[in-house]
Parts: C-alpha cells; sequence; structure tokens
C-alpha cells in the first residue's frame, strides 16, 4: 500500500497537526517507507490468536471512594499559556 | 572520586570521609567543565542540588542515613520534579516547570539522594541517537563526532564521563540498554509494573519503564532497591513483597544455562560486536555457565509491531499537548482548531510528528484490524517464543545493539535505518520482560560494545547476579574515555 498526498493530510489533520503541500509531500515519502517496514508483518498467519495489549494480565484495582486529592488549582494554572479568574482560556467556540 | 562505585561513595559518606555537599559540589564541577562539549544535561541548578546535599548531610549527621543516602545522582527529562523544568527535550515542554514530583522522584528524594540536575533526551524519548532533542545532540563521551544512543542519551553520556555516579533513564523499545551500550555503562530495564509510571511522562504506556543507568551492575542493583515498589497512583504497578537485588550478586554461576537466540546472531549483526558478544560467552563458561541455542523466530517482527503499537499509543498520549493547560502555545492562531494546528507543528519535532501521524492512521476506522490488531497478536508470538525459550535458560544473551555508536547525521536522514538500531532490545519491551546492558568490549574505533540479557519475569537478581559475575572477571565496566579523566 502507498499514502497518497491525500492520505496525509487527512492523518495531519485528525492528528491536529497543521501541515503544508511541502511538508506534506516530504511527509508522504518517509511515511511510505516506514509502512513498507510495518507491511512485512501482514504475511504472518494469526488466526486464532487472542491479542495482547499489555504485558501483565492485571485489572484495575478499585480503591475507597473518598476525596485524595487536595485542590491545587493555583500551582497548576500557574503555568498554562492563558488564564483568567480560574478558568483556563481559548478561542470563542460558541458564538 | 570519579572511580567510585556507589557502595564505595555510600561508605565514605557513612565514615565522613566527605560530605554530600563536597560530593555534589565535585560532581557539579565536573558538569560545569564536560557539559558544554557533551551536551548531556538540559538543566543543572547548582543552588537546587547543594540545598538537596546539605538535608542529606544532615540526615547522616543525625543517624538516619539510608544505604545510598547523600549519594547524587542525575535524572532523565522524563521525570516530573517539582520546581525543575521538565522538557522530555522537546519544544513544547520547553517552559514547562511542574508541579509534582514522578513517583521515581520521590523515591530517590526520600532516599535522601541529591539530584545533579535534568538529562538530555530524545524528544518524547523517540529515537536511538539522542539527535531529536530541542536541546541539541548529545556527544557521546568516547568520540565526540558519534551519538551516545538514545532515547537516554544524556543519561549514558553523563554516567560514562562520570559527570554523575548514576542516572535514572527510561526504555520503551531499547531506550535504556542502547544507548548504555553505546556510551558502555551498565542499564537495566525492569519487568513491566515493577517501577512506577507516576509523573513519568508518557509515550507507550504499555511498554514504558523506567530503570537505573550506572558503571556496574552493583550500581544497578542498589539503584532498583530505592525505584522500585508498588505504587497505587499508576494502574499498572505490581504489588509484591519488596526485593533485595543486591542479594544474589555474589552467588557463583555454576549450573547457569545460558540461552543464545539464534535470530540474534544472524545477518545484520556487525562482526566486531559479535566477536565480542561471543568472547562473553565463553567468560561466562569459564565461570560455570553451559549454553544452549534457542530460537525467538517472531522477533524478526518485533520492529513492525513496535512501530504500529508505540506509535498508536503515542498518538493517543501526545494528544494531551494542545496548548491550552500548559507548555507551549502558538504565539498567532485563529479559532480553537487552528491553534490545536499551530501549536502542534510548531510544539513537536519531525520524529515526534511522524509518530503521531503513524498512530493516528493505524487506529483510524478501516484500518485498524489490519494494523493494530494484527501487531497485537504477533505481539502474543514474540512474548510465547520468550516463554518457550525460558524452559530451556535461565536468562538470554545477545548483542545489545547490531553495532557500535555511528556518527551524528549518519542516520538522522532515515527513520528505518534509525528504527533498526533497536532490532535486539524491542522484543522485550514487547513482552514485558527486564532486559539489562552491560560492556563488554571495544571495537576498533575504541567505541564501547554493549552485552545483552534478558530474564524471565521477576529474574532482576538473577540477571544481576549474572552481570555482577562477568564484571568481577573483567574491567570493561571500568574503563573511562582517555581526555575525560
Amino acid at each position: 500500500m502507498s499514502l497518497t498526498q491525500d492520505d496525509v493530510k487527512r492523518i495531519a489533520r485528525l492528528a491536529r497537526i497543521e501541515i503544508d503541500d511541502v511538508q506534506a509531500q516530504a511527509t508522504q515519502a518517509q511515511l511510505n517507507t516506514i509502512f513498507d517496514l510495518i507491511a512485512t508483518m501482514q504475511a504472518v498467519d494469526t488466526h486464532g490468536i487472542a491479542p495482547m495489549a499489555h504485558a501483565q494480565e492485571v485489572y484495575q484495582r478499585l480503591r475507597d471512594d473518598t476525596v485524595t486529592e487536595t485542590d491545587r488549582h493555583a500551582a497548576f494554572q500557574a503555568i498554562a499559556p492563558a488564564v483568567e479568574n480560574g478558568l483556563y482560556l481559548v478561542p470563542k467556540v460558541i458564538e | 572520586m570519579s572511580e567510585a562505585s556507589l557502595s564505595a561513595l555510600a561508605a565514605q559518606l557513612a565514615s565522613k570521609q566527605i560530605s554530600s555537599r563536597e560530593l555534589a559540589q565535585q560532581y557539579l564541577g565536573r558538569i560545569a567543565a564536560l557539559n558544554p562539549s557533551i551536551n548531556a544535561f538540559i538543566t543543572v541548578d547548582a543552588e537546587k542540588t547543594l540545598r538537596e546535599a546539605a538535608a542529606a548531610d544532615a540526615l547522616i549527621a543525625a543517624g538516619q542515613a539510608g544505604p545510598l543516602t547523600g549519594v547524587p545522582i542525575a535524572h532523565k527529562d522524563i521525570f516530573c520534579t517539582d520546581g525543575w523544568l521538565t522538557t522530555c527535550g522537546s519544544k513544547m515542554l520547553s517552559n514547562f516547570v511542574a508541579p509534582y514530583d514522578a513517583h521515581v522522584i520521590q523515591r530517590f528524594k526520600a532516599a535522601g539522594m541529591p539530584s545533579l540536575g535534568k538529562t538530555n533526551m530524545d524528544e518524547f524519548a523517540m529515537g536511538s541517537s539522542n539527535e531529536t532533542s530541542h536541546f541539541g545532540a548529545v556527544k557521546n563521551p568516547w568520540n565526540p563526532s558519534y551519538v551516545p544512543g538514545g532515547s537516554s542519551g544524556g543519561a549514558a553520556a553523563c554516567v560514562a564521563a562520570r559527570m554523575a555516579p548514576a542516572a535514572t533513564g527510561t526504555d520503551t523499545g531499547g531506550s535504556i540498554r542502547q544507548p548504555a551500550a553505546l556510551c558502555g555503562i551498565t542499564g537495566l530495564k525492569p519487568t513491566y509494573g515493577l517501577v512506577s509510571r507516576y509523573g513519568m511522562i508518557a509515550f507507550a504506556s504499555s511498554l514504558d519503564q523506567a530503570g537505573p543507568m550506572a558503571p556496574s551492575a552493583e550500581d544497578c542493583a542498589l539503584l532498583l532497591n530505592v525505584m522500585t515498589g508498588f505504587d497505587p497512583n499508576d494502574s499498572t504497578s505490581l504489588e509484591r513483597e519488596k526485593e533485595d537485588y543486591t542479594r544474589d550478586l555474589d552467588k557463583p554461576l555454576n549450573g547457569l544455562r545460558v540461552g543464545l537466540p539464534r535470530e540474534f546472531f544472524a545477518e545484520g549483526l556487525n562482526s566486531e560486536v559479535a566477536a565480542a558478544v561471543e568472547a562473553a560467552v565463553n567468560e561466562l563458561k569459564k565461570l560455570g555457565a553451559t549454553t544452549v541455542e534457542i530460537s525467538l523466530a517472531n522477533s524478526q517482527l518485533a520492529i513492525p509491531v513496535y512501530y504500529v503499537l508505540a506509535p498508536a499509543e503515542a498518538s493517543s498520549n501526545l494528544s494531551r499537548f494542545d496548548g491550552v493547560r500548559y507548555g507551549y502555545r502558538a504565539p498567532e492562531y485563529g479559532n480553537l482548531d487552528d491553534m490545536y494546528g499551530k501549536t502542534r507543528a510548531q510544539g513537536f519535532g519531525a520524529e515526534v510528528k511522524r509518530r503521531i501521524m503513524i498512530g493516528a492512521y493505524v487506529l483510524s476506522h478501516g484500518y485498524y484490524d489490519a494494523y493494530y490488531l494484527q501487531a497485537q497478536k504477533i505481539r502474543r508470538l514474540i512474548a510465547d517464543d520468550f516463554n518457550e525459550a525460558f524452559k530451556a535458560c535461565d536468562v538470554i544473551l545477545g548483542p545489545t545493539a547490531p553495532g557500535t555508536a555511528f556518527k551524528l547525521g549518519e542516520k538522522s536522514d532515515d527513520p528505518v535505518e534509525m528504527y533498526l538500531n533497536d532490532l535486539y532490545t524491542i522484543p522485550a519491551n514487547l513482552a514485558g520482560l527486564p532486559g539489562m546492558s552491560l560492556p563488554c568490549g571495544f571495537d576498533a574505533k575504541g567505541l564501547p560494545i554493549g552485552l545483552q540479557l534478558v530474564g524471565n519475569y521477576f529474574s532482576e537478581a538473577k540477571m544481576l547476579n549474572v552481570a555482577h559475575q562477568y564484571q568481577r572477571a573483567t574491567d570493561w565496566h571500568s574503563r573511562q574515555p582517555e581526555g575525560l579523566k
């Protein structure tokens, strides 16, 4: 398989990474060599093999339903790009 | 001082021959002299280091010292460190001062070990040469025209140049072992789940694991005693009895069965590396080990499988970098979507963007089964190969990397060529097994060669035993780069 320029732009859009035509062209060539490498696994017969998501068979632990976090919003918001009145500022999304 | 093992440094501190402050000052002096040419550290803050050292001296004076109290250590810049710049090697976090400590940092602080600073790394731990760092490439202390390996390249280089007696690293596909090999030091990636990932900036969560990097296996055992342990803040942290990883160091190797995977000695392996690894096998035989040929037939698929799974997990993990809550935000933008797109285009480097895009693609509608699910199934086959192999042997041995260090710039334009460097290290990450690298010789150019050990789950003490016995019989691990002594 081979990615087209349009594929690359669609993927970049999915990943929320702005990309121009020149970058898309360079990226297309590199991604295609990587996908050629990845394609070698397609030949393997994996019929009946259970997928392995994780190295350890662990289950999510439950904890007591009690408050464990303290309010540290001032420390966390001190490092944010734009904050006002305890709120994170972003461009307007609702007219 | 730069010759001393961690246990020797701890003994000098305990007997008050030297204070933690004096020790920290010596290492800070060496960093000031060598770091401008090696670039192993992103952040050094002598004032903070000396304050932590003074606190360690107070503990020692009060008789409350632990085994490594007062011994300084350098931390990879992937660990959130309260009040320290924590960049993960990226422009995206170039202004990020962490508001809390990673669990690993908490443990070293509780052990009374002052931090010497934050070490350079490939951006978001994605790389095998340290050339993808936003803060510039790290130079290999054995020859500054060569790479130190990656992604924990700053950690490996600072230990090799004795700018720190030890360092922390993380390993997703070889990022502790490969730089340890290329810089001639010892590094261990523990069994997945032994060291908490809390506060360790995530790359591929099902593979990421932190571990120690130091000159010797004995040092690594002492560091592992500090690093490991259950943490409720990491949902994959394992609840296990606390182990003493130094307990088996002095055991003889009589009867040890060493498995040699034929796939790790096949085409693609540099002949000088092969010869050094074979010499190490002979050394272990002299110490009482026997060898058995094994097969890890599916290990050849490890790279394609990894380059589906790791980018898939990365594309999800790195979606948090959006310019809203912390880190970089593009200076100019229109609407919210435009802010995301520009922030991420400007904040991430080329390799990180490539991997996010691979991940977004393999997880996208219509491709999930062919890529992600297929890769997960082959991951099972790779893990099953190891399970079968460990019926016939106690530890698996082979090269850490297919060659020695390569020149800066030599592979940076060819992602696939770069990826092939992790051919022998990735299988252990996919299976979740512990792996380590230790020095076993030099090539004709004087660059270090690394030997890899892969053990069964939770067999770190056995691996450290093998490595320690080998290091008692050889002196590769105590060699230091000429000119930096």
